[in-house]
């Protein structure tokens, strides 16, 4: 056995186990942990298949941020998740038919297809193997590809835009600071000058 | 690719993770933080059988579409967790079946 499969069997065996465990796990803190290790080992199997960007950028943006934003939401929800978790065999044979069902179709046609001759020789986009992957990328995404990099920067842009006007909220009772009446106070509305007579006081 | 890893070995960690994808919606059809989850397993093992592609048929496309996928994977997570949270502030509760505010 090559070093290389020895490392595509040792990152897929723990990908899917822990994807297993992401979806059995009790507590949902465990399962985004385990999420973070299946990112991982992904990042592990683009590495091995040659897509070294997409490989840190699944580092970067899954684990990072993804992953990050979902530990987040669990731990400030007190939500009761035992109670969640009630009736959950109920479903699990239906799931599981489907599931096996999926997997048998998935296999077969992983299995079985070939692909045409005259396809495989007619590379859309060739790999040059002289320079690296993040260059190749990045030569191809900001000419060829530039207007759908666009639309996915519009994406992120509409995506942040709309996480924050839906979970911001004013609250009452809260002294903010308000720039147009402080700018707009006037001297006099706030001083008032008085005459005291010496030796008389107010 | 090549020193003995075929595309078969990539397509067959898609096709279980994909599984494991659906079959946790199935499994916990009640907690929708571990639904949206399972769809970005569904996502990840996706774009998987898309770099095993971009590998096998040396074409650097793929790869170009799998960077899209991971965009807009981000961007759905970030508003189905938005959306999680003012639901949460509604009703103070997130199992799907409290989901009927719309009576759809």
């Amino acid at each position: 056995m090559t070093l290389p499969l020895f490392f595509f069997y040792l990152f897929s065996i723990v990908a899917v186990a822990s994807a297993f465990m992401v979806i059995s796990a009790r507590n949902p803190v465990h399962a985004v942990l385990f999420l973070i290790l299946v990112f991982f080992n992904a990042a592990g199997l683009f590495m091995l298949a040659g897509a070294e960007f997409l490989a840190l950028i699944l580092i970067v943006v899954y684990v990072g941020a993804v992953a990050v934003l979902f530990l987040f939401v669990v731990m400030m929800l007190d939500v009761d998740f035992a109670s969640l978790r009630q009736g959950l065999l109920q479903y699990a044979p239906i799931g599981a038919v489907v599931g096996i069902v999926l997997l048998l179709e998935l296999l077969l046609v992983a299995g079985s297809f070939v692909i045409s001759p005259e396809v495989a020789g007619a590379s859309g986009l060739p790999i040059n193997p002289n320079i690296d992957n993040t260059r190749a990328l990045g030569q191809v995404l900001y000419t060829r590809y530039v207007f759908v990099f666009q639309g996915a920067g519009a994406v992120l842009l509409v995506a942040m835009i709309g996480a924050i006007v839906l979970t911001l909220r004013h609250k009452p009772n809260v002294k903010r600071q308000d720039p147009n009446v402080q700018v707009g106070r006037k001297v006099s509305e706030t001083l008032e000058v008085v005459k005291v007579k010496s030796g008389q006081g107010l | 690719m090549g020193l003995g890893i075929g595309l078969g070995h990539y397509l067959t960690v898609g096709a279980i993770l994909f599984t494991l994808g659906v079959f946790g919606i199935f499994l916990n059809r009640k907690n929708i933080i571990v639904i949206l989850m399972s769809v970005e397993l569904i996502l990840l093992a996706v774009n998987l059988n898309f770099v095993a592609f971009s590998a096998q048929l040396n074409d650097l496309q793929g790869q170009v579409f799998a960077l899209l996928i991971l965009t807009v994977a981000a961007a759905e997570a970030a508003i189905g967790l938005a959306i999680l949270v003012i639901f949460y502030r509604n009703r103070g509760s997130i199992a799907v079946e409290d989901v009927n505010m719309m009576k759809g």
